[in-house]
Formats: structure tokens, sequence, C-alpha cells
């Protein structure tokens, strides 16, 4: 058994709560909140930064999760896809991807939902390739993404945005 | 197979003086992780065969852009975002805007940082064409004082770099000598999101009417290092834009450049690429080469 070096104590706040954890500190913040928080509706895809499904915010900005050590978030404020609702009030992207069939297995939308809901605050009114751009990191293989498009751009109108 | 997460270690001094002193004191011991792009891909790959590593992605020293008359001065953990963001960037050096705006998703380009697509030392990296064209100037910091290194020459090898293991990058420094240059860049990979370059090009050209005064034009994924073509430059400089010219360097790059067949091309599909990318850079010197005034970022889309 290889030596294990100490479990560092990190602070940081996660969807609003600000919460004390003990971790190794390459652990990747995709397992500390998937197993230690059991915040599971961020998803695992690949593992290597190329599909999304692992997106959480990060001080207001989009990362993926499995490559980021929990060490580097001491301090920080994590969103993830469960802190995108207000109580049972889904978000407007939320509601846009049911109406518009966005999800099928559901493996991506944790991650898509994270990188619209980030797109849209930061460009209210995105156009077209915006929306593309924007969803550029996180990868589907069930809708063909059209379907996926589409919710973006119906939220855009739900919340009195034009696309 | 997975890595065995006890066994890494990774600090986070509060300080850049902290994280040198640690460098200085065990030096090769600990490396730098920044924004873990790429180290953290290794890490989960079960790759990683360095152990401890120093976190300096909240080190304020070594962030923000600074613009005085002379220089553009970009922090080491500058982010693609970051890059894409700022407007004297965006003005005057177009090609490395166009490289973030290409590099991987928005998670990647919120995390990844110049330094670190440096300093992984990929021939494959999509902003060290631009940054050898814009005659990029690298500081390097260690607990006994800083240096000032050109880029180019910087890699010495595949992987190999003139950084000493006790040393991090601080700052990336470009002049601003170039306005008014005719500027190209153009990353040929398998699709425009999250693909890494078969071929990157980036080329700048200074023109007096139909004449190429100065030239400057940098390859990624061509050789063991992102090359500047230094030999097709000189075989350009001085030239007017003409069918003949454009031939004779299309020859000289053949001879300058050694692609290689990977799981991502061939070398003959590259050699080929490479020699249109260049055909393509020169066209649009003849087209805009009279109009000094037009210095439009005249770069196709992959
Ligand atoms: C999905 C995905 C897509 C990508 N697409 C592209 C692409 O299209 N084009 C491209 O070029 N790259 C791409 N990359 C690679 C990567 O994003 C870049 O190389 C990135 O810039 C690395 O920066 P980092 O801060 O994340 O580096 P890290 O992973 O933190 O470090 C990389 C190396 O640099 C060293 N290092 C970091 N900072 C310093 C410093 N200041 N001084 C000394 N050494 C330092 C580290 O020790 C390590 O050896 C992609 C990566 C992913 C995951
Ligand atoms: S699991 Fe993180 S990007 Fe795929
Ligand atoms: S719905 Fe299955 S991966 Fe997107």
């Amino acid at each position: 058994m290889p030596d294990r070096v100490n479990k560092a104590e990190i602070t940081c706040t996660v969807n609003g709560e600000t919460l004390s954890l003990k971790a190794y500190p390459m652990a990747r913040l995709l397992d500390v909140l998937r197993q230690e928080l059991r915040l599971t509706g961020t998803k695992e895809g690949c593992g290597e930064g190329e599909c999304g499904a692992c997106s959480v915010w990060i001080d207001g900005e989009i990362a993926n999760s499995c490559l980021v050590p929990v060490l580097q978030v001491a301090g920080s404020e994590i969103k993830t896809i469960e802190g995108i609702a207000t109580g049972e009030q889904l978000h407007a992207v939320q509601e846009a991807f049911i109406s518009c069939g966005g999800a099928q297995c559901g493996i991506c939308t944790p991650g898509m939902v994270m990188a619209a809901v980030n797109l849209l605050e930061r460009t209210p009114h995105p156009s077209e390739t915006e929306i593309r751009m924007g969803l550029a990191g996180n990868l589907c293989r069930c809708t063909g993404y059209m379907k996926i498009f589409e919710a973006v751009v119906r939220a855009c109108q739900a919340t009195g945005v034009k696309a | 197979m997975r890595s065995y997460v006890p066994a890494y270690e990774l600090r986070a001094p509060q300080s850049l003086e902290a994280a040198l002193e640690l460098l200085e004191r065990e030096p090769d011991v600990w490396r730098p992780l920044a924004g873990g792009t790429d180290l953290m891909v290794l890490f989960e790959a079960g790759k990683l065969t360095h152990r401890k590593f120093l976190s300096i992605w909240k080190l304020s020293e070594l962030k923000g852009v600074e613009v005085t008359p002379e220089h553009v001065t970009l922090g080491a953990l500058t982010t693609y975002t970051q890059v894409q963001a700022h407007a004297v960037l965006q003005r005057e050096f177009p090609l490395l805007c166009q490289a973030a705006r290409e590099t991987g998703g928005i998670a990647t380009q919120n995390r990844g940082t110049l330094a670190g697509n440096i300093v992984n030392g990929s021939p494959a990296a999509d902003s060290p064409p631009a940054l050898l064209v814009y005659d990029a100037q690298i500081e390097l910091v260690s607990a006994r004082g800083s240096r000032w290194v050109p880029y180019q020459g910087f890699h010495t090898g595949y992987k190999t770099m003139v950084l000493r293991p006790e040393e991090i990058i601080r700052r990336i420094r470009l002049p601003r000598t170039k306005q008014g240059w005719r500027q190209y860049y153009r990353k040929v990979g398998t699709r425009k999101a999250q693909a890494i370059s078969k071929v990157c090009f980036a080329g700048s050209a200074q023109m007096q009417h139909n004449t190429i005064r100065d030239i400057r034009m940098a390859l990624g994924s061509v050789a063991p290092i992102v090359l500047r073509c230094a030999r097709t430059e000189a075989a350009l400089r001085s030239q007017k834009v003409s069918a003949g010219a454009f031939a004779a360097a299309k020859e000289v790059l053949a001879q300058e450049i050694t692609p290689i067949d990977d799981m991502r091309s061939t070398a003959a599909y590259r050699l080929r690429v490479a020699q249109n990318l260049l055909e393509e850079f020169l066209l649009q010197l003849q087209n805009n080469g009279g109009d000094e005034s037009h210095r439009g970022l005249a770069a196709a889309e992959s």
C-alpha cells in the first residue's frame, strides 16, 4: 500500500451553505460532491474534461468538477444542479428541457442545464451561435442536440428574453 | 487505471514567495498545478507519475493583464476566458484571442491557463503558435530572482524546456510592435469544438504595397515542438507576393517541418494541410497587400 498523505480541512460554500469537510487534497471535486456530500445530481461521463456531465459553477464560472482537485475550492462558492431550482419551483431552463424533450437518458442533462443557466446569466440575450458555443463543452449521446438547443431558446423566451 | 488518490500530495501556499521557497528547498519534488486541465486528465488516467504538487491557482501575484505603451503583460494564470475578454488583446493580438476561443469548451477556457499550456509542452498546443508570432517573452521566477527569456527557444525538444525545476512562469509579455501587420490563424481539427489540432497555423506579416517587409509564422503539430518557421520566413522576407514566391515558400516549409503519423492524423496529410494554410495566408496578403489601412483579422474558421 503506498503512503497516504493527510486529509485537508476545506471550507467552502455549496449551494449557499457554508460547510467544512475533510478530504484528500487531490480528491476530485466530483467525487467529494457525489460521495461525501451525497449531491449525486452531478454526473460523471468521461472523467477527462471532454463531456461536461460533471459541470458545476465555481465562483460563478462553469468548470468540469472531474478536473478540479478539492483543495482548489477552499474558500470558493460552488453551485451544483441541486442549487438551480428554488424549492419546488424549477428554473425556466429546467422547465424548457421538460417541455421540449431536451432530456432522454438524463446523464448529460444536469451539465447541460448548468451550462445553459450560466450562459443566460452571462448573456441574457444569446444569439444562436452563442447558445451553440455555450454548450460546446457538453456532449449528449441521446438527443441529437436539437431539442436541447430548442429548450435553451424557449427558456430565453420564457424569461422574457429574445433569442 | 485510476490513480490512488491518498498517495498524491497537494498544497496551496498562500503566497508566491512561499511557493518559490518550497520549490527552492526541494527542487523537482514539487510541481505547480494551475487550472489542472492537463494534469488532472493524466491523474484520472493513472498516468501522473509525479506525486507532489503546489496549487498556484489562487496566487494573485500570477494573475491580471497589464498594459503599458510598450507591452501587454499577462499573468501566468491568465485563462482563455480572460484572454478573449480583454479589449487590448482583441484589438492588437487577435491570433491569441482566436486560439483561446478555439481551445476546448467554456469549462476548459475558464480553467486552462497560458502558462499551463506552455509548460505542458504539447507540440499540438494552440496558443504557442500565436505567442511565437508575437515575439512573446517569458518571465521565470525562483526564490533567487527573475529572468526574462524569449519564448522562441523556450522549448528545447519534445516536452523539454529551459524552465528549471525551482522556477515557475510568472508572466508572459507581448511587445506592442506589430500594429498594422496582417494576421492569420487557423486551427484544423476533427471538429470545431473540443478537438486537438491536426495542424495549427499562426502568421503575421508587415506589407508594403505588394512586398512582404517582415513576416512571422509558427505551426503546431508539425514537429516535436511548436515550431517557428524561420527558414520559410526568410524565403518570403522582401519578396513580392506572387505565385512563384508561394511555390518556393511551400518547398522550404516542406523541408522545415517534420510531421509524424499518430492517432490524430498522418504525416502526409499534415504536410499538405500546412502547405495549404501557408498558401491561404499568402493569398490573403496578396488580396489585401496594397491596403495598409486594412488590418482586420483576416482569418478563416476551421
Ligand atoms: C477537454 C479539453 C480540451 C482541451 N482543448 C485544448 C485545445 O483545443 N488546445 C490546447 O492547446 N489545449 C487544450 N487542452 C489542454 C489544456 O486546457 C491546456 O494545455 C491548458 O492551458 C493547461 O493549463 P492549466 O493551467 O490547466 O495546466 P495544469 O494542468 O495545471 O498544468 C500543466 C503543466 O504546466 C505546469 N504549470 C502550470 N502553470 C505553471 C507555471 N505558472 N509555471 C510553471 N509551470 C506551470 C504544470 O506543472 C504542468 O506541468 C484541453 C484540455 C481539455 C481537458
Ligand atoms: S466527466 Fe467531467 S467532463 Fe466528462
Ligand atoms: S440525454 Fe442521454 S446523454 Fe443526453
